[in-house]
Parts: C-alpha cells; sequence; structure tokens
C-alpha cells in the first residue's frame, strides 16, 4: 500500500462544515408565544438586527481547544516551578500582584454576569450564541487568575496580602477603583454597561494594555507565570471584542441612538483611561526593576495601544455611522500621562497610602530615577525629592509621609467618578448634585456623575441609566479613626497581630517590619467632609491652594 | 540624617531569593486563603477558586455597592428572589467545578459523543436505524433539543442575580452544560441526516413550535424564561422540569427503546444528559436543602418552593401526557408511558425528600 495514503484519508468521512454547524445551532432559539422572556436588564437603547454575525463557533470545538490552552497553562505553571522560578523573581513585582490579582477576578466574573444582559438582548440567535461561550470564557478569567493568586502564595516568600486577598478587594483604598469598573459591566443601562463600557472600550481597547503590557513586565522581572496565564486570557478576547462590535453595529444604524453612544463612548473612555492607566501604569512603571531604557514606556505603550490601533483604526471609523468621537477626550488622556504626569502621581499616591495597603511598596532607587529621567523629562525635579523622603522614612518608627508635615504633601481629594484622587491638582471640579457637594479629578468625570448617570440626558428621558452609590470616598468610612485601628479593622495585620501586612520596604526581616505601635496615634480624615463643611469663602481658598498645588521638600 | 538606610544592628542577611521559605519573619508560613469559613476541615481548591469573589457589604465590601440600577437597586440584591436565607454564603456547589474540571469534563463528553458519532456512523449503523425510528429522531428528539436550548438561555439569565459567587457559578456551569448538549443534539442529527436518504432538518424544530405534542413542553420552557426570580427558575429547571419531563423523555423513551430500533448511538450521545443532570441536581438539592433548613426563614421558603412544585409540576405533567403518543410511534414498543411516568414521579418524590419539601401537589405519596 502506497505510504501516503493516511490513516485519516481511509476513514475520513463527510462531516458537517462548520458553517453549516454554526447555522445549525443558531437556529435552536425562537420567539416565545406563550410567555415572553422577562426583560429584566433595562435598555434606553433601540436593538436592530446587526447587518453582520460575529465569528461562527460551535461548542464541540470550544471546548477542546479552551482544555488544551488550559493544558498549556497548567503545564508551565509546573515548569516554572521545577525551574526554581521563584529564586530569581523580583518581590518588588510579585508584591504588586498582591494588589492586581486581588482586583481582577471580580471584574472577570462580572463580565461573565453581564452576558445575561446581552444575550437577552441580542437581535441574532449567532451572536446570542457568541455571548454564551463569553460567558463561560469569563469564568474561565476568573478562576484561573484565583488560582494563580493561590499559586504564588503557596511559593513566593512573602504571601501575606495574598492570603486575605478578597477580604482585602472589598476594602482597600486602592482596589475602590477596580470595584467601579467592574460594576460599570453589570449595572445600569445594560448596552451601556454590557456592550459599550465592557465590551467596545475596555475590552476592545484596554485589555491590551492589561493582558499584553503588565506580562511583558512581569516577565523582565522573572515572573514567568503571569504572562502564560494572561497571554491564555488575552486569546479569548478577539472573539468577545467580535461580539460587542456586532451589538454595537446593531444599534449604530438607528440615529436615535446616537446621542446615547456618543454619552457612553465619552464615559466609558474617560474612566477606562482613568482608572486602568492609574492601576497598569503605576504596576509596569513602578513595580518593574528592568530600567532597559530601549524598552517603551507606559507612555509609549499607551500610544501604540490605545491612541493608534484602538482610536484610530476602531474609533474613528464609527466617524463614517454619524457619530461624533469625542477627539478632544482622547487628547487629554494623552496630556495626562506625558504632559501631567498622571502615572507618576497615581503611583505616588499609592506609596504615600501604603500603610493602608496590603502589599509592600519599596522606595524608587538612584537606578530607578535615571530610567524616569530618560523616559520622562522632567520627572526628578518633580518627584526625586519625594522617592528619597520615602526611602528615609521606611524605616519603623518614622513619621510617615500621610502624617508627616516636613514633607509637604498634600492629601488629595477623591474624584467622585472614578474613584482615583484628584491627583492632577490644577485640574479639579467640583459640583452639587442633589443638593450635596462633590469633588472630581476632571471635567468628564464630573460631567460623567451630573449630566451621564442620570434620569434625562440632554433634554431625554433616561431611565435605564445607572447611579453612582454606596461610601465612594474611601477616607469617609475612616474619618476620624486611629490608623492603627483601622489597620486592625481592615484586616491588614500580619499573623503574629501586631506586625503590618503592609511594608515600605522589601526586607523580609521582623526587625525591620512596621508594627501597629509604629503606626498608632495618626488620625484619618475625610477631605470631603473637611471641605463640605467649610463656608463658602473657606472652601474657595481651600481649593485655590489645592489647585496651586504643593512643593516637596528637600529631604537633606 | 542621611538618605540611605542605617543598617540596624543584629539584621540577619537579607535572602538572595523569593521563594517560599527563604526566611522566616511574621505571616512567611500563611500560606491559606483565610477569609472565609470551608466547608469541611480543609478548604477544598474549588472554595479558594470561587467563595468571597463577589463581594457582600455584609462581609468585606466596605464601601458598600458603589453603582445602582435607576430605581436604587444595588449591583447585586437580595430581593431578586423570594427565597430567604440567614446566609447566602453557605451554599457550596457539591460537583466543585472551576474552570479547570469544567473545561476538562466538557470537552470528554465533545470527545466521547465525536467518537461515537464517528465510529457508528463509519460502520454503517445510521443505515440500520428502523425507518420509524428514525422519523422520530428527527420529530422529536429534534423538537426536545430547543427545550434544552431554552433552559440553558434561562439559566444563563439566572446566574446575572444570584448573591454568592457560589450560587452564581454553579448556575453558570449549569447554564454551560445544558447548551451544549442542546447543540450535541442538533449536530448529531446533523451528521445522522448526512447518512440518511430522508432526513428532514428542519422537522424538528417544526414540530416544537407547532405539533400539539410538544406545545405543553415548549409552554413550560417559556414560562421558565419569563420568570424574574433566579432562584424558581433554577428550582423549576432541576427540581421540576428535568425530573417530569427532561429524564421521562431521555431515560424513559430515548435511552430505553433506541437499542430495539437498531440504534446504539443516540443512547450513548443522550446519556451524557444524564451525566450532566446527576451534577446540577447534586447542586441544586444541596442549595434549596439549605434554604428550607435556615434558621429564621426555613417555614417562608418550604412554602414558596411547595408553591413552585405546583405551578411548574401541573405545567409539566400536563406536558409529559402530550408526549404520550411518542411511546406508541416507534415499530417496537418495549417501554410503556405508564412505567416511564412513574418512574419520574417517584424521582419528584425523592428529589422532594432530599431537599425537605412536600410535592404531593403534584405526585400523589405512595
Ligand atoms: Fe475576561
Ligand atoms: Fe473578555
Ligand atoms: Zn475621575
Amino acid at each position: 500500500m502506497s505510504a501516503s495514503l493516511s490513516l485519516t484519508k481511509i476513514t475520513s468521512q463527510k462531516g458537517m462544515s462548520i458553517a453549516d454547524a454554526a447555522k445549525r445551532t443558531a437556529d435552536l432559539g425562537w420567539t416565545p408565544s406563550y410567555v415572553q422572556e422577562a426583560m429584566t436588564f433595562p435598555t434606553d437603547y433601540k436593538i436592530k438586527k446587526a447587518p453582520r454575525d460575529p465569528m461562527k463557533q460551535v461548542l464541540r470545538s470550544y471546548f477542546p481547544m479552551q482544555e488544551e490552552k488550559d493544558n498549556r497553562v497548567y503545564g508551565a505553571l509546573d515548569a516554572a516551578l521545577r525551574g526554581d522560578m521563584f529564586r530569581n523573581v523580583e518581590p518588588r513585582w510579585v508584591e504588586w500582584m498582591k494588589l492586581f490579582l486581588s482586583i481582577i477576578p471580580f471584574p472577570e466574573i462580572s463580565a461573565a454576569r453581564s452576558m445575561a444582559m446581552v444575550a437577552r438582548l441580542a437581535p441574532g440567535e449567532e451572536l446570542r450564541t457568541g455571548f454564551t461561550m463569553q460567558m463561560v470564557d469569563e469564568f474561565r478569567h476568573s478562576t484561573i487568575q484565583m488560582n494563580l493568586k493561590k499559586w504564588y502564595m503557596e511559593n513566593y516568600i512573602d504571601p501575606s496580602g495574598f492570603d486575605i486577598t478578597e477580604a482585602a478587594f472589598g476594602k482597600c483604598y486602592a482596589t475602590t477603583i477596580g470595584r467601579q469598573f467592574a460594576e460599570g459591566f453589570v449595572t445600569g443601562d445594560a448596552i451601556t454597561s454590557a456592550n459599550i463600557y465592557l465590551t467596545v472600550v475596555a475590552e476592545t481597547g484596554f485589555t491590551n494594555t492589561l493582558f499584553v503590557a503588565m506580562p511583558s513586565e512581569a516577565a523582565r522581572n522573572g515572573d514567568y507565570a503571569l504572562p502564560t496565564v494572561f497571554l491564555s486570557v488575552q486569546s479569548d478576547e478577539s472573539r468577545h471584542i467580535g461580539n460587542g462590535h456586532s451589538m454595537l453595529m446593531s444599534i449604530i444604524n438607528d440615529p436615535d441612538n446616537h446621542q446615547l453612544i456618543e454619552r457612553d463612548l465619552k464615559y466609558a473612555f474617560w474612566q477606562n483611561h482613568a482608572i486602568i492607566d492609574a492601576a497598569v501604569g503605576t504596576i509596569v512603571e513602578y513595580g518593574t526593576t528592568n530600567r532597559d531604557k530601549n524598552k517603551e514606556s507606559y507612555a509609549e505603550l499607551w500610544h501604540r495601544w490605545i491612541y493608534e490601533d484602538y482610536y484610530r483604526t476602531y474609533m474613528l471609523p464609527l466617524e463614517k455611522y454619524g457619530i461624533k468621537i469625542h477627539h478632544d477626550d482622547v487628547n487629554a488622556a494623552w496630556d495626562r500621562i506625558v504632559k501631567k504626569n498622571y502615572v507618576h502621581k497615581t503611583a505616588q499616591f499609592f506609596s504615600v497610602g501604603w500603610p493602608v495597603a496590603f502589599w509592600r511598596q519599596e522606595a524608587m532607587t538612584e537606578r530607578d530615577f535615571e530610567w524616569f529621567e530618560h523616559k520622562y523629562p522632567g520627572w526628578y525635579a518633580e518627584f526625586g525629592n519625594y522617592w528619597k523622603w520615602y526611602a528615609k522614612l521606611s524605616q519603623p518608627g518614622e513619621q510617615n509621609i500621610l502624617f508627616n508635615q516636613e514633607v509637604g504633601y498634600v492629601y488629595p481629594h477623591r474624584c467622585w467618578s472614578c474613584l482615583v484622587p484628584c491627583l492632577i491638582r490644577e485640574d479639579i471640579k467640583t459640583d452639587t448634585v442633589d443638593g450635596k457637594l462633590y469633588t472630581y479629578c476632571s471635567e468628564v468625570c464630573r460631567w460623567t456623575h451630573k449630566t451621564a448617570f442620570a434620569a434625562e440626558y440632554e433634554g431625554r428621558p433616561t431611565p435605564a441609566m445607572g447611579r453612582f452609590s454606596g461610601r465612594r470616598e474611601w477616607e469617609d468610612c475612616y474619618h476620624g479613626w486611629d490608623l492603627a485601628d483601622a489597620l486592625v479593622d481592615l484586616g491588614f495585620v500580619r499573623s503574629d497581630g501586631k506586625t503590618l501586612v503592609p511594608q515600605p520596604h522589601l526586607h523580609f526581616d521582623d526587625s525591620k517590619m512596621w508594627t501597629l505601635d509604629h503606626v498608632r496615634g495618626n488620625t484619618l480624615g475625610s477631605p470631603l467632609r473637611t471641605l463640605r463643611e467649610m463656608t463658602p469663602e473657606a472652601r474657595e481658598a481651600s481649593l485655590a491652594t489645592y489647585r496651586a498645588g504643593f512643593t516637596i521638600t528637600s529631604p537633606n | 540624617m542621611s538618605l540611605t538606610q542605617e543598617p540596624i544592628a543584629d539584621a540577619k542577611p537579607e535572602p538572595k531569593s523569593g521563594a517560599a521559605g527563604a526566611a522566616k519573619f511574621a505571616g512567611s508560613e500563611s500560606r491559606k486563603y483565610n477569609y472565609f469559613d470551608p466547608k469541611g476541615r480543609r478548604a477544598t481548591h474549588y472554595e479558594d477558586m470561587t467563595v468571597d469573589v463577589q463581594p457582600d457589604p455584609a462581609r468585606y465590601l466596605l464601601q458598600d455597592w458603589i453603582i445602582n440600577f435607576a430605581d436604587g437597586t444595588p449591583t447585586y440584591s437580595q430581593s431578586w428572589t423570594q427565597a430567604k436565607s440567614s446566609n447566602w454564603h453557605l451554599f457550596r456547589a457539591v460537583d466543585q467545578e472551576w474552570e479547570r474540571t469544567h473545561y476538562q469534563r466538557q470537552s470528554t463528553i465533545v470527545g466521547m459523543i465525536a467518537n461515537v458519532t464517528e465510529n457508528g456512523r463509519r460502520s454503517g449503523a445510521v443505515k440500520r436505524f428502523d425507518r420509524a425510528w428514525v422519523k422520530v429522531l428527527q420529530d422529536h428528539l429534534g423538537a426536545y433539543k430547543h427545550a434544552e436550548f431554552g433552559l440553558g438561555m434561562a439559566t444563563m439569565q439566572a446566574q446575572r442575580y444570584g448573591y454568592t459567587q457560589m450560587i452564581n457559578n454553579a448556575i453558570l456551569t449549569n447554564s454551560s452544560y445544558k447548551l451544549r448538549f442542546a447543540q450535541d443534539l442538533t449536530l448529531y442529527l446533523g451528521e445522522i441526516g448526512l447518512d440518511l436518504d430522508k432526513f428532514d432538518q428542519d422537522a424538528g424544530k417544526a414540530h416544537w413550535l407547532d405539533d400539539p405534542l410538544w406545545q405543553g413542553v415548549r409552554r413550560l420552557i417559556e414560562t421558565i424564561g419569563g420568570s424574574t426570580d433566579y432562584l424558581e427558575q433554577y428550582f423549576a429547571v432541576n427540581v421540576v422540569f428535568e425530573p417530569l419531563v427532561g429524564e421521562l423523555f431521555r431515560s424513559g423513551f430515548v435511552m430505553q427503546v433506541a437499542a430495539s430500533q437498531n440504534d446504539f448511538m443516540t443512547p450513548a450521545v443522550v446519556s451524557a444528559a444524564e451525566g450532566d443532570y446527576e451534577r446540577n441536581l447534586a447542586n441544586t438539592i444541596e442549595l434549596y436543602r439549605i434554604l428550607v433548613n435556615d434558621e429564621h426563614h426555613a417555614e417562608v421558603n418550604r412554602v414558596l418552593f411547595e408553591g413552585w412544585v405546583n405551578k411548574y409540576g401541573t405545567l409539566a405533567t400536563e406536558a409529559a401526557y402530550q408526549l404520550q403518543p411518542i411511546w406508541s410511534q416507534p415499530r417496537v414498543k418495549i417501554a410503556p408511558f405508564v412505567d416511564a411516568l412513574e418512574q419520574s414521579h417517584d424521582r419528584l418524590r425523592a428529589i422532594g425528600a432530599e431537599i425537605g419539601i412536600d410535592v404531593s401537589s403534584v405526585v400523589p405519596t405512595r
């Protein structure tokens, strides 16, 4: 018998084509006639059939494909342990994973939940099927990330902070921005949240910085596990982006929807920028020890992925449908990153708050200074003294920066919209909503709260739109508390009952670690409460001083 | 004061490694998630992957939910079911699924079905199916796949509403199983159809939409899809639909009858759904048993669930009787409808007993 006759050739039989299979499975749905599906997810959008359906796929090829991806991930984690990855990993990096991995599983599972909302509204069965697969994908992402986190906890030198992860996520001053992100996927108008905010902006625009920039930096710090998991997660995103785009196409041809699309793109772009760039920017630039001047800075990455790839090739083409794209917001976000030091100010804020964190934050050193100055000229003049102070005050018993009158740092107001503080001081805005005064980091964040998240938009009723709620200013939760008592309440104390989970250094040595006694005697307070209590004149004066900024003194 | 840190006297040398055990200090041995009480003595991997990922203001959500729906309902609300609980966080899925186990199991099933279909077709088995049986598969298994799909969509909807991650993930995997099985049937019928001269792929949907035999089932499925109470949906699927209609048709008809019609393939395909159901049922019983034994709300919940048994049981019973003529359609008749029905009633009684609710409004006590 000829050797070229393979076994599969002999045994192959005619099967269904993938297109035929997808067509058949898409015919499983029907229009109910006895009882209508409950329309439990409100939207103010009108939805029509999309001109084109998303990628065709059926579950019988989907499950084995995903299992194969999983096998590669778990194989790589085993290999990393066999290769003694943790002997060479940079603790500066892994510490930040305590923050990042505490946040990300909840947004992921929220994305799974949100698929229920868009599936109910999907105008075609193939698109509906696409959403069902995305639901299972997001369940995959959430639990695979919980697994990675557990794996760090078991194998990294300092597990404290990983061990309290979900409790810390609910309480921390920094994770609050991640909760804003995740709740944004599932609450309020179903299209605003589950389509525009989640898919059209977060997944299509910002997952590259999350799931590609972060893994590259991980690898530079000796962490091969994070890239394995997150590149596997990212490989599912192209299907999600396709789903979201189909849904967008089903609303974009109706001019009645344009006002809402423009509102939601504006809100979603700005808030994704404010949240993702704060968190990922800080982790990538300040959580690394790699100071290779040839690698791209976060600003450079942003320009490539957000500006070139997303803004120019995804957002701009929407103009041909008659959608007004807010070019000025994209430019303003870019300015915040390159001219107004948004990322650096966030990193500074995180480090000021180190005692109420649940990971360690190490001081930047001369090596870091040089790289920052090279990538961001002028950095040293603005931040050099600050980081010198931080190093100096990292020894237990020093008066930490939060309360240290000598340093000159002024604790910031919170932005009521994105929940990142108002770090670009000159841009702070205030407004009143329902008779109460609020602070915002920027004009778009002010507009988001006051104009977008309201019952009416430019004269048009928007009954489905969500509302900001809860105790959004974190600082308010501990107003008047002693720092030590707050730390006990937060649960950020190690198993000996006195040593803090957070430390302003990477010394794995009890004699250098801060305890409750080192921080007791300092009272936390809410800047917003204080501002509200002022007379109008005093408030104006206070805001004027705030806008003028602060000067860090020389630590010498 | 100098800028560099003063070496502290007696400080140990700094470890050169970032690996566990490289240094001993406060908290260096805290290598377990410590923010929840495991159900057993030690937390299972499933619990570690699942518990508390969806937060709760009553546990660690310091700032409360920070976005509301327009009517003031928060991101997650206990009001999304009429059932009440003193502690929603008690429930753990009995099948302990997280992503890895889920994909492994789903992938094994689609592999098994692909093998059965391929090998069966290769051996010419499909052509030997009894002629009358082929029509039963075409019309009725073809109609039934839509019921499975409808439940997949209903549970997909329900997984948005649960008050904990454990509840929502159990409902999510249930949805994934239902959607897979609906597709399994669709593709299986599509492929055996390739080997048959006359096989109408659209007949199943036509019967689903218009055949009087299927209208009771369709009404039941649409009623489940129309419910706005996620625990009512999950209950109606696994406590009522599955024993009274799902298993009745799958086990009480297809799996028992097929072999006598020269069909050994279809039972293998359908058996996957029975395996899925065993797991979904175990999760369901566990959840409702907890609620029926709640220290404060046991009675309210029991009455509520018995009302659901009655509401959906009435529809399901009607649906089951409407299906009865299908039992006489195969040429070789071996399984009488009444026997299958009696078995399905026994099954409901057993489920009711395990949860701790009275199901006699639908199936009289023996
Ligand atoms: Fe995801
Ligand atoms: Fe996604
Ligand atoms: Zn803001």
